[in-house]
């Protein structure tokens, strides 16, 4: 896929036939990871294979509690950064109070779900092309298969599902931390009364806010874990490759968060 | 019974196309040890990788107990695939696992035994390959001896009914070498497991072979008991058997006349 982007910038006329079908079958190759990803973690436990759940337990540690320091920090200094920023051009409208419904909405629609996959992507996204990549690599996985087992039931499966729990929680708790950090700038620095900022606040945001938040960083998590796996199980041959697939993971999926972003933002837009 | 027919396989494509295997034909009989030799880069992992369905041959068959596997998928291949076990050139051991889980993870997966059972059965398979007391070390932690090791131990948790060694001795020391051995003609006389190893140490083969197979770029040059082998008159055998650096078998992997490639390289 990537091969696609550089292609297009660096080959483009004699290669564009060469990079899009290069394009297509990295396309097709994610895709089928992640129709069988979904198979193994919702369909297979219908038919009498129950996911276990103690290494779900021990990835949703990994990626949820062990990210939460870095989230909380780059959430909160958003919404002081939010918080100064809009100041200015609100006071210019003699709207200052009205800071806290800004930093509010823009964090709950936009910012807390967008920074934290951003976040997490290029922690937990090149952690999993990384990990999984040296045991493709070190014939792991060709182990994992020889034993029959499933590498996508055993590998995938507990951080699919890890992620998609912990990304929304995450992200909830970006929000938090976020509006905190608009409120105590708002508060101290811009001398706003509480009462009025927190009233602002509450009357600007709406539920569906949270929500259409909440389904967009669903969407993340699939794209950061589906992109990490597939990168590192299409891995052949040695460990340079691990590093090159690590970064091209993150680049991947950091642009297809935002092209999701910007998908799923429109779609609300329309419909709600 | 394993039997191997008209096996074919190449890698890549136009100018880079590799033939590893030459209709490579082979029978390893049930309770039998047969051995795979030949030098480095003569194919004999991709031998096993086919046998362990990790390849498809581009053409040929591979018949396990009477079934043709070469071509099987999904469930069916997992099928057959419980039937052997696996010891891998590099070890393969689960890096993030403790040696423990690494051996009981096979019998978690597919028996029903309980926590304790289990325990004990890890404990009888480590104590034969001699380490007994490892359970809580990591992969990381052990010696690359300690690691073929453990990866045996992994490779026969289940009571395989066939048993691939790729490399088992190379890089430990001779006495370990000669536990291997013994362990490896154990199962098979004992247990009655059909066991394939490839390997290297020329004497190690001889000790526990009923049948040596000997590759050479990618075709059968020898096969036969070791008896056999140890009197052929082929010149190659002779040489990689007593390992000498000249004979027929080049050391050098290049296809071109070295001589004429640096006058090639004197153009600039
Ligand atoms: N996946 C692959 N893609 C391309 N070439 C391969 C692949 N696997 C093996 N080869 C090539 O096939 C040849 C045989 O490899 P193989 O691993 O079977 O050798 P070997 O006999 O096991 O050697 P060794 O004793 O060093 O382990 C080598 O030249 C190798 O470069
Ligand atoms: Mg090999």
């Amino acid at each position: 896929m990537v091969r696609l982007f550089f292609g297009f910038i660096g080959r483009r006329g004699f290669g564009l036939v060469d990079a899009s079908a290069d394009f297509f079958r990295e396309i097709s190759g994610l895709y089928y990871l992640t129709r069988s990803t979904l198979y193994c973690t919702f369909i297979e436990p219908l038919k009498g294979k129950p996911n276990k759940w103690g290494p779900v337990w021990t990835q949703m540690e990994e990626v949820g509690v062990k990210s939460s320091t870095i989230v909380f920090l780059v959430s909160f200094l958003i919404g002081v950064i939010l918080a100064f920023q809009s100041a200015h051009q609100l006071n210019r409208l003699g709207a200052l109070e009205f800071v806290g419904a800004l930093v509010g909405v823009a964090i709950l629609r936009e910012l807390g779900p967008l920074m934290t996959a951003l976040v997490m992507a290029g922690r937990v996204g090149a952690a999993f092309t990384a990990e999984m990549g040296t045991m493709k690599v070190s014939d792991e996985v060709l182990a994992l298969e020889t034993m029959a087992l499933d590498p996508v039931k055993f590998l995938i499966t507990p951080r699919f599902l890890a992620l998609l729990i912990m990304l929304p929680c995450l992200t909830i708790m970006a929000d938090l931390m976020g509006i905190f950090g608009g409120f105590l700038i708002g508060v101290t620095t811009l001398g706003i009364d509480p009462v009025v900022y927190v009233n602002n606040s509450l009357d600007a945001m709406e539920i569906k806010d949270v929500v259409t938040g909440l389904i967009k960083s669903g969407v993340f998590a699939v794209i950061i874990v589906m992109v990490g796996s597939y990168m590192a199980f299409i891995i052949e041959g040695g460990a340079e490759k691990v590093g090159q697939n690590t970064r091209t993971s993150v680049v991947v999926s950091m642009i297809l968060v935002i092209v999701a972003d910007l998908v799923f933002t429109s779609l609300f837009f329309f419909v709600f | 019974m394993i039997e191997i027919k008209n096996l074919k396989k190449s890698f890549g494509e136009g100018e880079k196309r590799l033939v590893v295997l030459d209709d490579f034909n082979a029978k390893m009989e049930k309770g039998q040890i047969t051995s795979i030799i030949g030098g480095s880069g003569s194919g004999k992992s991709t031998v096993l990788k086919h046998l362990i369905g990790a390849y498809t041959p581009d053409s040929g068959e591979i018949w396990i107990d009477g079934e043709e596997v070469s071509q099987l998928k999904g469930e069916a291949a997992n099928g057959v695939r419980k039937k052997f076990g696996i010891m891998f050139q590099s070890g393969a051991l689960f890096n993030s696992l403790t040696v423990e889980d690494n051996v009981a993870l096979p019998m978690r997966e597919h028996t029903d035994l309980n926590e304790s059972t289990i325990q004990i059965m890890v404990k009888m398979k480590l104590e034969m390959v001699g380490l007994r007391g490892a359970e809580h070390l990591k992969p990381a932690q052990l010696s690359g001896g300690m690691i073929k090791r453990i990866a045996l131990a992994r490779a026969i948790a289940l009571d395989p009914k066939i048993v691939f060694y790729d490399e088992p001795s190379a890089g430990l020391d001779p006495i370990s070498i000669g536990v291997i051995d013994k362990l490896i003609i154990g199962l098979s006389r004992k247990m009655g497991i059909t066991s394939v190893v490839v390997t290297h140490e020329i004497p190690s083969a001889m000790r526990i072979s009923d049948k040596i197979i000997m590759l050479f770029k990618g075709k059968i040059i020898a096969s036969g008991s070791p008896e056999e082998i140890k009197n052929s008159n082929d010149p190659r055998v002779k040489q990689f058997i007593e390992g000498s650096p000249d004979g027929p078998i080049p050391f050098s992997k290049s296809q071109t006349d070295y001589g004429e490639e640096l006058k090639e390289m004197n153009h600039f």
